[in-house]
């Protein structure tokens, strides 16, 4: 359960940043780190970097085993050599957000604001980020890599805000952007979903006001619950009623249950089983304030927000080429959300591509296995490439 | 690429912008891209065909005529296409409205209903026409808004565009001889191809 706690940071790649950033919050923070991982080889011209954009409980290690989990990459399937994001020709940058608890500035780092002893690390009071902030950080890797233009910015869900930002903040740093299961803002819906995971860690008694750590304990019980929740969201109806319909298992704690108890909560529901093994192994490797802090930052993001809601206005003039991707069974990141993205981009003319992918996978789809959507990844950085002279 | 294609191609002058509504399998704005140097899109309804376009490396949305022109700024393009569809939309006037604000030019063919094959039919034997252009029954036809070659002209005369050019079409999609008269591209034509602009 305390794996994270033994965890030594050090391991991670990363680059530190003395100069800091200063946050949108009006925090300069510093130093800053940026923990990172890269694939295949950045070329002569230094036109074919591709960065990566992770997701809320993502991280940098997109296309190899987890150090912490031993997992394979959790998009090994899309990149890799020969894969549609291809390593053999693309030079692949994933970095860890800040804000995240793998090796980038975080919570878990030890503050830099003079408070505490000089060996405590920030907790709760982490300044508040946002995407543009992460973006920013990421900008300073890639700039710190001796990359001036990227060949494209790609990213699902939380990753897809990230890209979407790159667009918008940098709109003259690449070439592409594909935001995929995303959205230019975050929903009501979504905001409420977050917040129930975040009250979920807050109701652990071993949350301890943020200061778990002081008490060598980890918010368990709350995160896992918070993952569990926010999990059943990345599915769909029909493909929990596939991969589990009514199942049971069938007194998996029987012998732990009084005699009397009739076996009222002894023999379990697969679903069930699935989602605390979700919520267990996820507790394992992220830490409780990482999560309050990334989520906080996801309920803030909205790109019309700057200017009086009118979101094609905040990619005027814009020379990317964007490839919007949903899902049709998402209901986190509904299609109607990214028609209203791809309705933006066509009121100033943007160079667009949109497509909906029939799926019965829900949000989790664009990790998972759907040929139409290689296709389309690969098909398009192919056409981005044969635009811009270098196919 | 259809015949009738490399016609609407020859209508577009190379570099420019153009979009294609309803670019089906992306055959033309690919066409338009590699040849001609064209910054050519597509909208097209059918989302396998999107899916394809897209994974050929072509920049295609989905979308339909009669709701997502709208969303384009005036002046986007210097050509907007519409390929045999007109007689399909919804509001096909509102649609050439659509298409002339966003573009400079609007390049629209559409299968003609003034063809001498379906008067006959309709006369002879009083059931609606049915030939190898017009071939769905009427009770499932998707061809709502069937016109002829002469409804088209006064359209454009009561909207106000300018036809530049236009012709008539045989089915296989080659010129069609009929360029003098329009009476008789209109009994003869089995499609018809306009190049418009705003007056």
């Amino acid at each position: 359960m305390n794996s994270t706690a033994s965890f030594d940071p050090g391991k991670h790649t990363s680059v530190t940043f003395p100069e800091g950033l200063d946050l949108e919050c009006g925090v300069h923070l510093a130093p800053l780190e940026v923990a990172y991982r890269t694939y295949g080889t950045l070329s002569e011209k230094r036109d074919n970097a591709i960065v990566i954009c992770h997701a809320l409980t993502g991280d940098q290690y997109v296309a190899e085993s987890h150090p912490l989990t031993g997992k394979p990459g959790w998009w090994a399937r899309m990149v890799g050599p020969g894969c549609p994001i291809d390593t053999d020709r693309f030079f692949v940058i994933c970095p860890n957000v800040l804000g995240g608890c793998m090796g980038s500035t975080g919570p878990r780092s030890v503050r830099s604001d003079g408070k505490g002893n000089g060996s405590e690390c920030w907790g709760t009071d982490f300044p508040p980020i946002t995407v543009r902030d992460m973006v920013r950080a990421q900008h300073s890797l890639v700039k710190h890599l001796g990359i001036e233009r990227l060949f494209a910015v790609v990213g699902g869900s939380m990753g897809g805000m990230q890209a979407l930002e790159w667009a918008v903040t940098y709109p003259h740093m690449m070439l592409a952007v594909l935001p995929l299961a995303t959205s230019p803002f975050h929903s009501a819906q979504n905001i409420a979903f977050n917040e129930v995971g975040r009250q979920s860690v807050f109701a652990d008694p071993d949350w301890h006001g943020g200061r778990y750590w002081e008490y060598g304990k980890v918010p368990a019980r709350g995160l896992a619950v918070a993952r569990m929740m926010a999990h059943i969201t990345y599915l769909s109806e029909e493909a929990l009623t596939r991969k589990f319909g009514r199942r049971v298992r069938r007194g998996q704690l029987a012998s732990q249950a009084p005699e009397t108890s009739l076996s009222m909560f002894s023999d379990i529901f697969e679903v069930e089983s699935y989602l605390r093994y979700q919520g267990s192994s996820f507790v394992n490797r992220f830490d409780a304030n990482s999560y309050l802090t990334i989520t906080r930052a996801m309920d803030w993001f909205d790109l019309a927000a700057e200017h009086e809601g009118d979101l094609s206005a905040a990619f005027a003039g814009t020379p990317v080429r964007f490839c919007v991707v949903s899902f049709s069974s998402d209901w986190l990141f509904p299609t109607s959300v990214s028609r209203q993205l791809v309705n933006a981009l066509n009121r100033v003319a943007a160079n667009v591509s949109f497509v909906e992918i029939e799926s019965d996978k829900g949000h989790d789809a664009f990790l998972l296995d759907e040929p139409d959507f290689d296709r389309t990844v690969r098909g398009f950085l192919c056409g981005v490439a044969e635009h811009a002279g270098l196919a | 690429m259809r015949l009738d294609q490399r016609l609407i191609a020859e209508m577009v002058k190379p570099g420019t912008r153009v979009l294609d509504v309803g670019s089906g399998d992306g055959a033309l704005i690919g066409h338009l891209f590699r040849e001609r140097q064209c910054d050519a899109r597509g909208i097209e309804i059918n989302m396998r065909e999107v899916t394809r376009s897209v994974a050929h490396g072509l920049p295609v949305v989905h979308g339909d005529a009669d709701n997502d022109l709208v969303h384009y700024p005036d002046g986007a393009f210097d050509y907007v296409v519409l390929q045999r569809t007109l007689q399909a939309v919804e509001r096909p006037r509102e649609v050439l409205r659509q298409m002339l604000r966003i573009g400079r030019h609007a390049i629209v063919s559409f299968p003609n209903f003034g063809h001498w094959r379906l008067r006959l039919q309709l006369l002879l034997t009083g059931r609606m026409p049915m030939t190898s252009v017009w071939s769905t029954p009427w009770y499932e036809t998707p061809n709502v808004h069937p016109c002829t070659i002469r409804d088209f002209l006064a359209l454009c005369e009561e909207e106000g565009y300018t036809v530049l050019q236009w012709m008539a079409v045989d089915e296989d999609g080659s010129r069609a001889p009929w360029r003098r008269s329009v009476r008789l591209a209109n009994l003869f034509g089995e499609q018809a191809l306009f190049l418009l602009g705003r007056r």
